[in-house]
């Protein structure tokens, strides 16, 4: 039968379910299928800390969220247009952030006396009138699916436990998905279980052949691909691109890679795909704890290696010290922290950006540390390269700030041609850099005229010391924790020269902001009076509050910050064109706090810690009233708040 | 090698796969390995003769200078790296094993030396010292046994006796100490050795085999701290006394320790473990054919583990001293260096070739 196509700009899907009911799997294969056929897209995972958490409830629900369209979006969306929900669990904890009017498909199988308690409603929301403001098609996703896979003899458990292949057949007729990369997966996935193979592909068919011949769906829909500029794309979340990063910075600057890490949510990923690539030189070491983790790369570091320590926030904490002894030994070495929600063990699965000060001030004594952040899971990549190109080029640690959004949430990358990555020389000295003279005051009792190793002698224009490793002839030297005499790094304890070695480390980390391109200045028509200010992965729904701004007709600008320590040069001068500063943030201020003491501008923070990522509407809203006030009109964003599926502009 | 002659053969070496001076330059000594900064211990301090004994014994091992590391922790005897003509960091306090081994991990052409004490390996680094035990990684860890807190002035150590009145225990420390060799043997080390500051030939010779081990060497030196402990090791070092208070270790020998050999070491029945008896013909004593032969090499750590109880936990007046336990395991960092040959064995095409095939790899499409 034919049935009704319609076209849409964009569309917002939640599947939600049981933590083991496969959520993730079902909306990353959706996104992936999506990807292939050239939408933009955005997700957001949201899953529980356990890993089973008690079947059917609240607490259980595991959920994924994709936002695709046909033009360039830049978050997850706010409220999802399609929740689908595999039991009563999943509809209760989700229903409060669907708007009127959204599509609903539930699975009714478990909607159960048993169940509808456990979720917490007295009567069944499917029977009553509660649900009346939404398109709720009731079905039962798991019965149809039990009938699909009869043939293949599985268990009812097993047999049931293809039900989110049959909800992601559904939904992919529903969009227009195409079903090959789907199935191709799901072949290779269990090739060694024919059965459980053929019953999942069997369900996957089935789902939409359901939504394509029963009359339960009279339209069906269209989101045409978006225009990108032209390239190879795939699919990535952010951990991937990362450790792709990564990789790429070890075959850049020719270094092997040495990664010493603990595992921890959400950063033990980019552990397990490094832990893949050995052939490129990569070793990785699931060292005893967080503190061996990165004392084993700072030892890599001192020995020609590029270390690094994968983390999040608590991990962090353990390494100060040992961040510290990378500070003053000035050696290369990468810290990367995928935040999460703290403080303590805090919100393990959930994203947060409030580590930011943790980096910059963590640690005894003036320890300065180069930050850099990511503002989108393709660009964890590009910034992982430039995390490297510092390290090695400053000799120091650099501490790169990711979150578990940016972690686990993906997004279309163009993969970039190598030609376009940076060549990283790691300078190894080899041979000695100082002549011996009478007038040496260094206390080694060398000869007139004898050329030695200085560890601590540095090159003018970066203040980097030489990087000598061991077995390279003549520069034996030592290196540690206590205080370096400037130039020759033995031990002193002068106060002078203290005094002299804390502001040049400073300096150095300072010199890093000669090395940085302008400032990106979004402000289309240098009419804004109000800007925005950024880092990390509030990139999107900053951009995506902002389009809604000026869609309405007003102006506003933005400026999102790659780093953090150094701020950026021409930061100062950008901040004092604009009458009003607003930072949004996932956390109560951080770089706020920074901006204000360092340019003494008044800026106004926006500071959600929920474990989400920023609404765009509502940020739309913050940035409306400061537009409001500093340039004393009315605003009203009303018309920038629905959809246009005309024009599908800027929803975010 | 110089030192006291063991009893062990030799078998694959630690030192293997360190280059080694050229034969026509001339022969290192121990001012080879001496850098110009001045030695800053106490007066006194056992360390001093531990670090002439290891500038003396370094030249024995024949490897290009620059190919050796040492690195410490913090404590007194962590000073240790700066007084060495070779590559060396002083790190921070207890981590130098989990240093010790990215630096091992990633090179294999270096001979890795950890110099610790055991406040900075049994209490603060702990965690580390045990890991690297189990993984055998290819180092010799020195550890510095004081029984005392020197640099911090005077308080407990995790090896100083119950009782023990300091700074920090006025009316007596609580705490149970660690036996560091039974905790050795208990982390899986599969070389496990005691020797004494002062005695330098059983000292270099101990340090000898360490080297030559592949794998986690773990020494522990008794040293005299003079200043906050001093004669803690009097019993083993005093020419009176030692005779009655060192049990020695030699493979393949009878362990007899006393005047003229008159006690040893024989297999407790009752407990499982090992006792002192008298030995001699008489009725009450045990025949010298009965003495417990020492076999350092025996894969079961049992006996080792046995002979390790019989260190006086309180003040010492009895300790084994030697080589406790010697046997071949592979080694963490050959094993890590073997699965990256073997993952880049199969592969075709340069890095950047690779590389640009991983990264465009996937589910991908174009746009035009």
């Amino acid at each position: 039968m034919s049935k009704q196509v319609k076209r849409l700009d964009r569309v917002i899907i939640r599947f939600a379910g049981d933590s083991g009911d496969g959520m993730q799997l079902t909306g990353d294969r959706f996104t992936q299928e999506s990807a292939v056929y050239g939408n933009d897209l955005s997700t957001l995972p949201n899953f529980p800390a356990e890993i089973r958490a008690p079947q059917g409830t609240l607490p259980g629900v595991s959920s994924f969220q994709v936002h695709f369209a046909d033009h360039d979006i830049l978050t997850p969306g706010d409220a999802p247009d399609v929740l689908v929900a595999m039991n009563p669990a999943a509809l209760r904890a989700n229903l409060g952030d669907l708007p009127k009017g959204a599509t609903i498909v539930v699975d009714t199988h478990d909607f159960t006396a048993r169940n509808l308690t456990k979720a917490g409603y007295a009567d069944n929301p499917l029977e009553d009138e509660s649900l009346e403001e939404y398109a709720v098609h009731a079905l039962d996703l798991t019965g149809m699916t039990v009938e699909a896979v009869k043939e293949f003899g599985l268990s009812r458990k097993d047999a049931a436990r293809a039900k989110n292949m049959f909800a992601l057949g559904l939904l992919s007729w529903l969009y227009g998905r195409p079903t090959e990369s789907t199935i191709a997966f799901l072949q290779k996935r269990f090739a060694k279980v024919p059965d459980i193979r053929d019953a999942n592909v069997a369900a996957y068919r089935a789902g939409w052949n359901f939504g394509e011949t029963t009359e339960t769906f009279v339209v069906s829909y269209e989101i045409k691909p978006a225009p990108m500029p032209t390239g190879t794309y795939r699919n990535i979340t952010g951990n991937l691109a990362l450790s792709y990063g990564l990789i790429a910075g070890g075959v850049q600057s020719g270094l092997p890679i040495f990664l010493g890490s603990y595992p921890i949510t959400p950063a033990s990923d980019i552990l397990h795909e490094l832990s893949k690539h050995k052939s490129f030189g990569v070793t990785t070491f699931q060292a005893e704890d967080e503190i061996a983790g990165i004392g084993a790369a700072i030892g890599a570091s001192f020995s020609g290696s590029l270390g690094i320590t994968t983390t999040s926030g608590p991990g962090i904490t353990l390494k100060s010290e040992s961040i510290g002894l990378a500070v003053m030994t000035e050696l290369p070495l990468l810290v990367i922290d995928v935040q999460r929600g703290g403080p303590s063990t805090g919100l393990p699965t959930k994203t947060e950006q409030a580590d930011l000060l943790q980096a910059m001030f963590g640690r005894n004594g003036e320890s300065p540390v180069p930050i850099v952040a990511p503002r989108s899971p393709g660009d964890c990549f590009d910034a992982a390269l430039e995390a490297i190109r510092i390290a090695i080029t400053y000799r120091t640690p650099v501490m790169l700030l990711s979150d578990g959004m940016l972690a686990n949430g993906s997004e279309p990358w163009r993969v970039p041609e190598l030609s376009e990555l940076p060549e990283i020389d790691p300078g190894f000295a080899t041979e000695p850099n100082h002549v011996v003279s009478t007038s040496s005051t260094n206390g080694r009792g060398s000869t007139d005229g004898k050329r030695e190793f200085w560890p601590y002698l540095r090159d003018e224009q970066t203040l980097a010391r030489p990087w000598a490793i061991p077995g390279t002839p003549g520069l034996e030297h030592r290196i540690g924790g206590l205080e370096k005499g400037d130039g020759h790094g033995n031990i002193s304890y002068d106060p002078a020269n203290h005094d002299f070695m804390v502001r040049t480390r400073a300096a150095k980390v300072e010199r890093i902001a000669e090395s940085l391109p302008p400032l990106e200045v979004d402000d289309p028509d240098g009419n804004a009076k109000v800007l925005v200010l950024g880092w990390g992965s509030t990139y999107g729904p900053i951009g995506a509050g902002v389009r809604r701004v000026r869609k309405a007709g007003y102006h506003v600008a933005q400026v999102h910050l790659r780093h953090l320590n150094p701020l950026p040069r021409d930061l100062g001068e950008i901040l004092e064109r604009y009458d009003k500063v607003l930072i949004p943030e996932m956390n109560l201020g951080q770089l706020a706090l920074l901006v204000r003491a360092r340019y003494l501008v008044d800026a106004v923070g926006y500071n959600h810690v929920r474990g989400l990522p920023l609404k765009a509407a509502e940020l739309a809203e913050a940035i409306g009233n400061l537009v409001a006030d500093a340039e004393g009109i009315e605003v009203d964003l009303t018309g920038a708040e629905t959809v246009d599926a005309t024009t599908g502009r800027d929803e975010g | 090698m110089s030192g006291t002659d063991l009893g062990l053969p030799a078998v694959r070496s630690g030192i293997e796969l360190v280059p080694s001076v050229d034969e026509d330059t001339p022969a290192q000594t121990g001012k080879d390995f001496t850098s110009n900064q001045e030695v800053r211990w106490c007066p006194g301090c056992g360390d001093y003769a531990v670090l002439k004994a290891v500038q003396g014994f370094l030249p024995d091992l024949g490897l290009r200078r620059e190919n050796i590391v040492f690195v410490s922790g913090i404590g007194c005897s962590s000073r240790f790296p700066y007084y060495l003509e070779t590559y060396g960091m002083h790190s921070i306090h207890g981590r130098a094993p989990s240093i010790a081994t990215g630096i091992a991990t990633s090179r294999e052409d270096l001979s890795v030396w950890v110099v610790t004490g055991e406040g900075d390996a049994l209490s603060i680094g702990g965690n580390h010292l045990i890991h690297a035990l189990r993984r055998n990684v290819n180092m010799t860890i020195l550890l510095f046994n004081n029984r005392i807190y020197g640099l911090t002035k005077g308080q407990y150590s995790p090896t100083s006796e119950t009782g023990k009145i300091t700074k920090s225990t006025p009316m007596g420390s609580l705490d149970h100490p660690f036996n560091p060799v039974s905790l050795a043997l208990g982390a899986e080390a599969t070389f496990v050795a005691r020797t004494i500051d002062s005695d330098r030939k059983h000292l270099t010779g101990v340090l000898s085999a360490a080297a030559g081990h592949r794998g986690t060497s773990f020494v522990e030196i008794y040293q005299n701290c003079p200043i906050f402990n001093d004669g803690a090791f009097d019993a083993v070092k005093s020419p009176v006394t030692r005779d009655e208070a060192i049990i020695p270790l030699v493979h393949g020998e009878p362990i007899r320790f006393g005047t003229d050999g008159s006690r040893g070491l024989i297999r407790d029945s009752a407990t499982g473990g090992v006792k002192v008896v008298a030995v001699g013909d008489e009725p009450d004593q045990v025949s010298a054919d009965d003495v417990l032969v020492h076999d350092a090499f025996s894969p079961d750590a049992t006996t080792a583990f046995a002979i390790s109880r019989l260190t006086d936990a309180g003040r010492l007046h009895q300790a084994p001293i030697g080589i406790f336990r010697q046997v071949s395991r592979p080694t963490y960092d050959d094993l890590a260096r073997d699965q990256i040959a073997q993952a880049g064995a199969g592969v075709t095409g340069s890095k950047s070739e690779r590389l640009a095939a991983l990264i465009g790899g996937g589910d991908t499409w174009t746009v035009a």
